[in-house]
């Protein structure tokens, strides 16, 4: 599957289309299939969105999984600071990105 | 430490003004991100993996008490309460909003600090010894010429769009603690003959062509050094090439031309730059170093009671010899087993400018190894420096030792990063944790880089890492006998890298063989040098 992220243009955090917005939440990621160029270019014009790009990810029972660790970091935080991420309740999150 | 004149001010006041204008005309559509980001960029703004990234200069890592606090009080206030002190003598936030960047800018000009020079292909914030002023070693004070360089390279209107990025260190002692010779242009100030002057290397840098600054001068007399520097830059500026990033910085030029062209052209480049008149008069150099004359030391001279064990073992290890008999410098380590390297929280950051300003003429540097240093303690008050310390969480008597580690921010903040960097310096810190295991090791410089572009100095490690993207897998290499001090090196592969936990593996076997093969007090380094890799290499490959 593809998902749509990019940054917050003012608060610059990490955001996933969800089919009708944007999201924190890597989990309410949608499958832009083959549509994420023109969405991106749409969001993007309408200042929703800074720096847009496609990846690869893959379905699981939880949620979208990005294929690459760079946007699975992204996703959650950065690994050493689990108080950071996005679960801090959940000290096994973080096993979701290695 | 030098004061801004009406000038510096004005200055720094506008620059802040005209970016609020652009932040305010970006958010409200005015301008795309491609049009935005050279200008946030000249304004020491990233966008990195999970928000803005605010980069706040520190020129030559010099800073009071009153600019730590600020420090703090970004921190405290814009951010997450912590910041990170970089390999460039800088500090940066990783939280920052775009709608408060203005903000942050405006108050750190309340305390004459800015964000320029810290990103773009300009003459970057420029570096120098943190022991400046204080070292016993040094032929004069550093620093002086470090914030002339600053003033010509601010806003430099030749030099505001160079091929590449362009980073210059001062020093003035035969002991590097700079990288100076890693650097695009490194400055040794000497004496010869009882004449100021300085031995100029041009052509040096890490990131994915690592290269040794070759001596391009061995003595520019003082008087002529700006109109030197102008020299080296304009025929790099003419000559550079544009085309290619990766073969933009001038180490590839003076590689492609040779250190001999390079050397005869910026010659002809200054016989007529210097007819221009662009070196500063006598009476400016006087009131710069005005600015850094010595504190008021006092004259008793107090050895500082070695009872307490714990006390004396941090003596040892971070507390150095001052110029001033009664002096010392304290080095406050910002790598505490299992932290993560050059962090320090906002509370962290205030004590610091506390002791500063009660114990150290109220002054503090930041080291390219990502510590804190504060310049000019009385030994009398050591001991309360210390306990002061050891109470923030800040008294890790590991300087120079294996945990005192440097890592870039790595895969966990960066962009451009392939692998993490703090995990595995923290799995290393965690494994080395005895610290009498660490003192037998002796001096061990290990560094980390999360890809290529070397920010974590890898090249220059005795032990270096670097984080590569092995078909989406975290992997690290090894390299082994670099240096960045004055007996200057570029570590070599030692052969195919290893997962997370294997590269400490791999690290703790070196170690067991340099023990085995070490002969008297010589370093990792020296005995690695000695005996060549192949027994490294048995011990860890098998």
């Amino acid at each position: 599957m593809k998902l749509l992220t990019g940054n917050d243009l003012v608060s610059g955090a990490v955001t996933w289309w969800t089919g009708n917005g944007w999201s924190l939440h890597v989990e309410d990621a949608a499958d832009v299939g083959e549509h994420g160029e023109a969405i991106l270019h749409a969001e993007e014009g309408a200042r929703r969105v800074n720096a847009p790009y496609i990846i690869d990810a893959l379905p699981t029972g939880d949620g979208p999984r990005p294929a690459h660790i760079k946007d699975r970091i992204r996703a959650l935080g950065p690994t050493v600071r689990t108080d950071l991420t996005l679960k801090p309740a959940d000290p096994a999150a973080g096993d979701w990105i290695i | 430490m030098y004061k801004y004149d009406n000038y510096d001010q004005a200055m720094v006041d506008a620059r802040v003004a005209e970016f609020r204008d652009q932040i305010t005309r970006r958010i409200a559509g005015d301008m795309t991100e491609d049009q935005f980001k050279p200008l946030r960029l000249m304004n020491g703004l990233y966008l990195q993996l999970h928000a803005y990234m605010l980069r706040v200069a520190i020129p030559y890592g010099t800073l009071d008490s009153r600019q730590m606090r600020m420090l703090a009080h970004i921190a405290r206030k814009y951010d997450r309460d912590y910041g990170h002190f970089t390999t460039r003598q800088n500090i940066q936030y990783n939280w920052i909003k775009l709608e408060d960047c203005a903000d942050i800018l405006e108050e750190l000009a309340t305390v004459e600090m800015h964000a320029i020079q810290t990103s773009g292909n300009c003459i970057r914030n420029i570096s120098s010894d943190q022991y400046a002023g204080a070292a016993a070693d040094e032929v004069t004070d550093p620093r002086p010429w470090a914030e002339l360089l600053r003033q010509w390279s601010t806003f430099h209107p030749e030099f505001s769009y160079l091929p590449r990025k362009f980073k210059i260190a001062v020093i003035a002692s035969s002991e590097d603690r700079a990288a100076m010779r890693l650097h695009d242009i490194g400055l040794e100030l000497i004496r010869q003959d009882g004449e100021l002057g300085a031995r100029v290397f041009v052509g040096g840098g890490m990131g994915r062509t690592p290269m040794i600054a070759p001596e391009i001068n061995p003595f520019v007399k003082a008087d002529d050094l700006l109109s030197y520097l102008e020299a080296c830059l304009r025929v790099y500026n003419r000559y550079g090439r544009r085309d290619n990033i990766y073969k933009a910085r001038i180490k590839i030029l003076i590689h492609e031309i040779g250190a001999d062209a390079y050397r005869r052209q910026v010659a002809e480049e200054f016989a007529h730059v210097k007819t221009l008149g662009i070196d500063p008069p006598l009476a400016e150099l006087e009131r710069i170093s005005a600015f850094f004359a010595p504190p008021a030391y006092d004259a008793a001279n107090v050895e500082p009671d070695r009872n307490d064990p714990d006390f004396a073992l941090w003596l040892d290890q971070n507390v150095k010899p001052h110029k001033q008999a009664g002096y010392a410098i304290v080095n406050i380590s910002l790598k505490p087993i299992g932290g993560i390297p050059g962090d320090a929280t906002s509370t962290q950051i205030d004590v610091m400018a506390d002791l500063a300003e009660k114990y150290s003429f109220d002054e503090l540097r930041v080291t390219h190894a990502q510590n804190i240093v504060l310049p000019y303690v009385a030994k009398r008050d050591l001991y309360s420096v210390w306990q002061a310390l050891r109470e923030a969480e800040l008294a890790d008597a590991n300087l120079d030792l294996i945990s005192d580690i440097i890592a870039c921010p790595g895969l966990d903040y960066c962009s451009l990063a392939n692998a993490r960097s703090i995990p595995v310096a923290q799995k290393i810190a965690t494994r080395f944790a005895d610290m009498d295991r660490q003192r037998d090791l002796g001096e061990l410089k290990l560094k980390i880089s999360g890809c290529i572009n070397a920010c974590g100095h890898h090249h220059a490690g005795h032990i270096g890492i670097l984080g590569v993207d092995k078909k989406g897998v975290e992997n690290y290499q090894l390299t082994f006998g670099g240096s960045g001090a004055e007996d200057v090196s570029i570590g070599k592969i030692i052969g195919p890298g290893f997962d997370e936990d294997g590269v400490v593996d791999a690290v703790e076997k070196a170690t067991e063989v340099y023990k085995a093969l070490r002969e008297g007090d010589e370093r990792f380094v020296d005995t690695y040098r000695r005996v060549g890799l192949e027994p490294f290499k048995e011990a860890i490959y098998g």
